[in-house]
């Protein structure tokens, strides 16, 4: 069974382009641009030294071993949290701007919800000097003014967006709205593997190496595959760039965290999959979170990283498949998870992959049982904390030094 | 009925159609119908009701701003149907417009037959183009709907070719690369586009690229066989804020003027 697009970028039901007829052309070009790279060996290798030398990869594969005695089987993370920016979204961006240079363009653009794309993207532009213009909900430049900054001093230009909830689905419109404009000498760096074609199949392209780095270091280092991998799914890029390499593998079951918010019984949750509708968002045919109008309805996750409406078209075209597992965490588990990694093993996650562990926490349990402590689960920690300790230090009362308090640990459950 | 009776009238009488747009239920449901009967009464030949919708990629700030307080205020799908049934009562031929998805989720086949039912013409999809669209061709073609696709300065011959086969009534020409919006000047893209369509096809073309008073209305008449005006009427109800009678009075004035533009052009 084929996962991947047609030419049309159909993953099954899903995907293909419902963009405005002006942008059509732009499409076209890009998908052609695409694929003449990733057929020339010289791209290819372009790509893979400016990610060995500049964005440190690959990134380790490390064994969570406090935290596989913990839980009793054996979890292995994929450290993209080390990359250069933090994490995996580097991949994405070097790949989008590489191939921007190639074609000629000379100025790039990029929506970001909490501004970690728009970092990395304004990243990318400083590596190969390009011009950036980053739009960005301005509800999120309020919550995210330590990025903003970050944008200014790599020398892009961050734009409010104060239409609609002003978060990341309307920086996604305001974005798509300047393109439209300046199609002729500007790339959009989408920030994840949504969008029309080509966008879903080209960022996996460019991410990809998660999961084709981890099954080589899993094979190196243990001789087996793993039992299941996980990853978080927001728009999904991440965890596409994991699942591609095991797809056909499949002993591996292939797991999505979707973010549940407060539950995906209350209206505050960003779990797409779980909890959505078949509808047509930002240029592809996917799950939405919709009303009964086709309105898009403003999702919530605690980690803003995930906080999207839509998801990427081949997450929903394996989870109609059966290939891979989509199921919620909420922000709870997610913050549990979260204490308990940093306590656990020093690492301290972005509340996004700290979904991931969450769900894999859950896996443990029944994995435990049925395959002994050899099973083994690999989870893709796509990036670190850092940027979340305002969030941490709010949701565990953190930072009072002289206040004793409950460890967060013990309720990590 | 299909639009296309009215381009030919309007040509007959050797001028270019206005084509007027508001989105429906701004400021409010009957305040929309009754801002689209001063249009029509004013000199409009067809008119678009907008669907407002919470993701519009393709307009400017005018228009997602009426289109906000139309959604602030409720409207629903059956609010923008109602509004095609009163605005086409009154024998104006009655276009939506429409981005997809609440066309989707409303179901094609249905929306399709509701929108007949209605007396509505037909649709104008600006993010939906005729190669991801066979579930809507079969639908209109089963209902007699007209199906207005966008071609645009970006598109190639072969674009342009394949789009116009799959329009009836008009074709709709964004004659700016950008999005909807009041232009002070015209675009040099216009006339080239309408030339390549035309080679394509003998529909009629509308232009749309931000016209906001009587003489940019007729340099496009000069050219197109519609102009199409939404950002222009819709700033003028805003500006007129909740003095109804005010914006009335200012939307007739202005579509007269627009009227005299195109019986110039």
């Amino acid at each position: 069974m084929s996962y991947d697009a047609d030419e049309l970028g159909w993953f099954g039901d899903f995907g293909g382009r419902f963009m405005p007829e002006a942008l059509v052309a732009a499409l076209d070009e890009l998908t052609e641009a695409w694929r003449d790279a990733m057929a020339d060996p010289g791209f290819v290798a372009d790509f893979e030294a400016i990610l060995r030398e500049y964005a440190g990869l690959p990134s380790p594969l490390y064994e969570a071993q406090r935290l596989s005695e913990k839980v009793g089987v054996r979890i292995l993370l994929k450290r993209e949290d080390l990359n250069h920016t933090g994490a995996h979204k580097i991949r994405n961006v070097l790949g989008q701007a590489l191939l921007t240079r190639r074609m000629g363009k000379h100025r790039v653009i990029a929506e970001t919800g909490a501004g970690q794309h728009g970092v990395a993207s304004a990243t990318a532009a400083a590596y190969f000097g390009l011009d950036c213009t980053v739009y960005m909900g301005a509800v999120d430049t309020r919550r995210q003014a330590l990025n903003v900054a970050r944008m200014n001093l790599l020398g892009a230009t961050v734009v409010p967006v104060e239409s609609g909830s002003a978060t990341l689905k309307d920086a996604i419109n305001e974005a798509m709205r300047d393109w439209v404009a300046s199609v002729d000498h500007t790339a959009y760096l989408f920030g994840t593997a949504a969008g029309p074609h080509p966008f879903p199949s080209m960022v996996r392209d460019f991410t990809r190496g998660i999961g084709d780095e981890a099954r080589q270091q899993v094979l190196d280092r243990f001789g087996r595959l793993p039992d299941a991998v996980a990853a978080c799914v927001g728009g999904g890029s991440n965890a596409i760039g994991l699942f591609t390499a095991f797809l056909d593998d499949e002993a591996v079951a292939i797991h999505g965290y979707e973010p549940g918010g407060e539950g995906v019984d209350t209206p505050r949750h960003a779990a797409t999959i779980h909890a959505g509708d078949r509808g047509v968002l930002h240029g592809a045919r996917t799950y939405v979170l919709q009303d009964e109008d086709g309105q898009t309805i403003e999702s919530h996750s605690i980690s803003a990283g995930l906080d999207y409406p839509g998801v990427g078209p081949q997450h929903a075209h394996l989870a109609a498949t059966g290939r891979a597992t989509y199921e919620p965490v909420t922000d709870t588990e997610a913050m549990d998870a979260m204490a308990l990694l940093s306590r656990t093993e020093g690492i301290i996650p972005a509340i996004e992959s700290a979904h991931a562990v969450a769900g894999a926490l859950r896996l443990a349990e029944g994995l435990r049982e049925t395959k002994g402590p050899d099973a083994t689960i690999l989870v893709n920690l796509s990036g670190r904390g850092d940027k979340d300790m305002g969030t941490a230090m709010e949701w565990f009362g953190l930072g009072e030094t002289a206040a004793p308090q409950a460890a967060p640990e013990e309720d990590a459950r | 009925m299909s639009v296309r009776a009215a381009f030919d009238r309007c040509r007959e009488e050797g001028r270019a159609a206005l084509v007027g747009y508001l989105p429906a239920g701004f400021p409010d449901v009957d305040g929309g119908v009754e801002a689209l009967r001063t249009m029509v009464e004013a000199g409009v030949d067809v008119v678009e009701v907008g669907l407002p919708y919470s993701d519009p990629v393709m307009d400017g700030p005018t228009i997602q701003a009426a289109a906000q307080q139309a959604l602030e205020g409720g409207v629903r799908t059956r609010d923008v149907l109602r509004t095609v049934e009163a605005v086409a009562s009154l024998g104006v031929p009655t276009l939506v417009m429409t981005y997809w998805n609440p066309v989707e989720r409303y179901g094609v086949e249905r929306f399709a037959a509701d929108l007949a039912s209605a007396g509505g013409a037909g649709l104008i999809t600006p993010d939906l183009t005729p190669d991801s669209a066979a579930d809507w061709i079969a639908a209109a073609d089963a209902h007699d709907l007209d199906k207005v696709f966008l071609v645009a300065p970006s598109s190639t011959e072969a674009r342009i070719a394949m789009t116009t086969a799959a329009c009836r009534g008009f074709v709709y020409a964004t004659a700016v690369m950008g999005v909807t919006g009041a232009r002070t000047t015209t675009s040099d893209l216009a006339g080239p586009l309408v030339a390549r369509t035309r080679a394509a096809t003998d529909l009629p073309v509308g232009v749309g690229l931000g016209v906001s008073d009587g003489a940019q209305a007729a340099e496009v008449a000069a050219y197109a066989d519609g102009v199409i005006v939404g950002s222009a009427f819709v700033r003028t109800l805003l500006d007129a804020g909740s003095d109804r009678r005010a914006g009335l009075a200012a939307l007739g004035d202005l579509t007269r003027d627009l009227a005299a533009g195109v019986r110039r052009g």
